[in-house]
């Protein structure tokens, strides 16, 4: 039955890989700035998605922090982004 | 991660297919969709729908290898729930603020 589940992880990990792939076209094709820090955006959760599908096919909780970390610092990178293209600067005096 | 049981396995198999086929619509309609708003739609459901199957999974998969109830992961998805709608509502007020249709700046 383990056998099953390694194959769904790596149909999951096919699926992810393409939506990785999918959003690097966006960024780079994206006609304005906010589609780019969307595509940003997809691209983090999508290795947060990654990498958790790789702690669960390996047995190891070490990916856990890997992916709390991503989570953290890919949402102050998107928000700081957006802030600027709201107000044009980030931290306003 | 050898011998899992099978109340286990089912689910993780099935939830992991499913957080695969979500995450893949999600960024299909990203690159398909013509507008910015429709972008923006397809992109914040999928992935939150996507983040909260694949934890789950990991959830019942870590459960039943350490024979205890573990949910450490639930950090992850607090934080990704609590998170996700405030980058997306400051990127919509962007998009909005931005947004050429638009007819007059007040500010």
């Amino acid at each position: 039955m383990t056998t099953v589940m390694q194959w769904a992880g790596a149909f999951a990990l096919l699926c992810f890989a393409l939506a990785l792939i999918m959003a690097t076209v966006r960024l780079l094709r994206g006609p304005t700035p906010q589609d780019q820090v969307l595509a940003l955006d997809t691209m983090y959760v999508t290795g947060i998605l990654i990498i958790l599908v790789l702690g669960i096919e390996f047995g190891t909780a070490v990916y856990f922090d890997i992916a709390v970390l991503i989570a953290l610092f890919g949402f102050i990178g998107a928000a700081a982004l957006a802030k600027f293209l709201l107000r044009g600067e980030v931290i306003e005096p | 991660m050898n011998e899992l049981p099978l109340w286990a396995t089912i689910p993780a198999t099935v939830l992991l297919i499913a957080s695969g086929i979500i995450t893949l619509i999600g960024a299909l309609g990203l690159l398909r969709f013509n507008r910015f708003y429709s972008r923006m739609h397809a992109m914040t459901l999928c992935n939150t729908m996507g983040v909260g199957t694949v934890l789950f999974a990991s959830m019942l998969v870590s459960s039943a290898v350490e024979r205890v109830p573990v949910i450490h992961e639930l950090v992850i998805m607090l934080f990704l729930v609590l998170v996700s709608p405030i980058s997306a509502i400051l990127l919509m007020r962007a998009g909005v603020r931005r947004d050429p249709r638009r007819p007059v700046a007040d500010d």
